[in-house]
């Protein structure tokens, strides 16, 4: 039996495979580029919400404290939040991706501190945490700080919690390590009504910690 | 070096997909020759047959194997029986004894010393051009040897053929997962048929031209697995093995999870030991796509569905050791996040397209054998059991049979 080897088959298969794969790869990329432009649009939309907020807040003065809608901001942000964390994780750590995560960033300082303003103003009841974390392999107590605060917000509403990679190369960020003395070496850090909490926290304490938080703004309510 | 499973994985993928679209070149090419006959077809000639029925503890089936022999659509002066007792301790013999007085029948009973014996027995009382061996736990349709013969006929350089191979009466859903991939097994060795490829000739009704062991030997031990050496010995000496898609042989299949565990591992352990006998001529131009596609793309098969298991699996235990730390950092306290449906979170990794169309050419390879097989175009049940059930399971006889290869321990027949 003559054993013929059809070359040109190989080839041509092989040429096949690789145009699908191609193919393949470029819709990944595609819709990659979709999403991180769905990122883009909702941080510009938070950019302008936050920018409103401002505006009314300087408007105060002739405005009543009621006119002032920030709730829904802190929706946004959180899902903006994690939409980026699951972009970082299934889109690939991307200079894009790290680019918005810096905006992101920016957006929590930005909205934190109008949102501490508006509280002091008008008298609001809000706690807010400031958590600082890097990443699994350098921090191994950051995953286990973070399901501890995904489960207090889940419980208080009103809590507010703005997450900072370490790693961010924004200077605001810095500026907030600085103002708070926080080094990669404490990590995970929780700044909580100006007292910052090094290492890990569970839940028991942290909630207690919160409640003072909530009591110290109802007495200002008072 | 982090980049490392991510470029196995890719690979592994490519080959998949590689192996795939090579078989719908094939059968693109090939779509004309591809016949499904009915009803009674006529010989001009009708060269004697030997049919051997190995058997061993098959007091349960081997009457009906037996029968379905005799009802064969062939002249009953041109068929000759061979019904071999390897041993057996149940009732076997005293089915097969029975059949003594029929002057196509010569039955014989010897000392228990695996299937390659009896064969060979067979063999050595085989006084016709072609011979065949037929399981006793299986049936012949009545039309199988006649089209199986034609192919004979048809061209003088086939020295084998291979029958296409259906579940008998599927009852349990391991059963009749393997329904659909008995389907598959239609559609993919029709294309290594046409590839000059085929690695097994199994002993569920194979017809070979008595040639074939008068110049090659008789059956060897070959790891439990006689009949994919043989069909490597065949290859390797350049003789033709073809498969004739509407002959169909029903057999009886391991009921339960376990037994057919023990099937798989024998199957997968012969594959990879008769590959390593025969590693000199893997990738051999000279020996055809036998050893440029069939040999190599079965290795990459079970290294890729290893590989695939080891992965699912890490994820699986890493899914499950984050969901301890969460219940270790709050307890019950835990809520999980309200699911809203955002198509954001959809996965468009590059992986899932490749897989996607991967599994779509696997569905057509099923669909395609069931119209072989049954005649018809559409998505059966039994496909849509046979995708879940043996993506879980037929990884873990992939991976005991390389260790069993390691250890060098070969799987017992039952």
């Amino acid at each position: 039996m003559n054993k013929n080897v059809d070359w040109k088959k190989y080839f041509i298969v092989l040429l096949t495979t690789a145009t699908l794969f191609l193919t393949a790869i470029y819709l990944s990329n595609y819709l990659g580029d979709r999403k991180i432009n769905q990122l883009k649009l909702i941080q510009d939309k938070i950019a302008i919400d936050i920018l409103s907020s401002e505006t009314q807040f300087s408007l105060l003065s002739e405005l009543s404290c009621k006119n002032i809608s920030d709730g829904a901001l802190a929706n946004e942000l959180d899902e903006l939040g994690n939409k980026l964390e699951w972009g970082q994780d299934n889109l690939g750590a991307t200079e894009e991706v790290s680019d918005l995560k810096k905006y992101y960033s920016l957006l929590q300082i930005k909205d934190y501190l109008l949102t501490k303003k508006i509280s002091e103003r008008c008298k609001v009841k809000s706690a807010f945490i400031l958590y600082f974390y890097t990443t699994k392999a350098n921090c191994s107590e950051c995953e286990k700080q973070g399901i501890v605060l995904t489960t207090l917000r889940d419980k208080y509403p009103e809590l507010r919690v703005y997450s900072f990679d370490y790693s961010t190369d924004l200077s605001d960020v810095t500026a907030m390590l600085q103002i708070y003395k926080i080094k990669d070496t404490v990590l995970p850090a929780l700044v909580i009504d100006g007292d910052v909490l090094t290492g890990f926290h569970g839940i028991e304490e942290l909630e207690a910690n919160i409640k003072e938080s909530f009591k110290l703004q109802e007495n200002l309510n008072n | 070096m982090a980049f490392l499973p991510e470029i196995i994985l890719y690979t592994l993928v490519f080959l998949a997909m590689y192996v795939q679209i090579f078989f719908l070149v094939t059968l693109f090419e090939n779509r004309k020759k591809i016949i499904i006959r009915e009803g009674v077809i006529k010989l001009n000639s009708y060269p004697a047959v030997t049919i051997i029925m190995p058997s061993f503890n098959e007091e349960k089936t081997v009457y009906k194997t037996i029968r379905s022999i005799l009802n064969l659509n062939y002249p009953k002066d041109k068929l000759k029986v061979l019904l071999i007792d390897d041993g057996s301790t149940d009732g076997t013999w005293n089915i097969i004894s029975k059949f003594a007085k029929n002057p196509n029948i010569r039955v014989f009973k010897k000392s228990n010393g695996g299937k390659y014996t009896a064969l060979n027995l067979g063999l050595e009382n085989t006084e016709t051009d072609f011979v065949g061996c037929l399981d006793a736990d299986s049936f012949v349709d009545r039309e199988a040897l006649v089209r199986i013969m034609s192919y004979f006929a048809k061209d003088k350089e086939v020295m084998a053929v291979v029958p296409s191979v259906t579940v008998h009466n599927p009852k349990s859903f391991i059963q009749i997962a393997q329904k659909a991939e008995y389907n598959m097994g239609t559609y993919t060795k029709k294309m290594l048929g046409f590839l000059g490829a085929i690695n097994v000739t199994p002993g569920t009704f194979t017809i070979f031209r008595k040639k074939v062991f008068d110049d090659l030997g008789p059956y060897k031990h070959a790891h439990n697995t006689e009949d994919l050496e043989i069909a490597y010995r065949m290859q390797k000496n350049f003789y033709k093995i073809d498969y004739c898609n509407d002959a169909f042989i029903y057999t009886n299949t391991p009921s339960t999870v376990k037994k057919l565990f023990k099937q798989r591992l024998r199957w997968i352990y012969g594959f990879l030991n008769n590959t390593i006998d025969y590693r000199d001529i893997v990738c051999k131009r000279k020996y055809g796509n036998f050893a440029l596609f069939t040999l190599p793309t079965g290795l990459a098969s079970i290294v890729t569905v290893c590989y695939l298991f080891t992965r699912i699996f890490y994820n699986i235990a890493d899914f499950i050791y984050s969901k301890i730390i969460v219940y270790q950092t709050v307890g019950f306290e835990y809520t999980l996040p309200s699911f809203q449906f955002d198509l954001f979170f959809l996965n468009t990794h590059s992986y899932i397209f490749v897989n996607i169309l991967i599994y779509s050419s696997v569905v057509f390879a099923i669909i395609f054998g069931r119209r072989m097989v049954e005649k018809k175009w559409s998505i059966s049940y039994e496909m849509l059991l046979f995708l879940p059930v043996f993506s879980v399971i037929a990884p873990l006889w992939f991976m005991r049979a390389i260790i069993n290869t390691i250890l060098n321990k070969t799987p017992a027949w039952k």
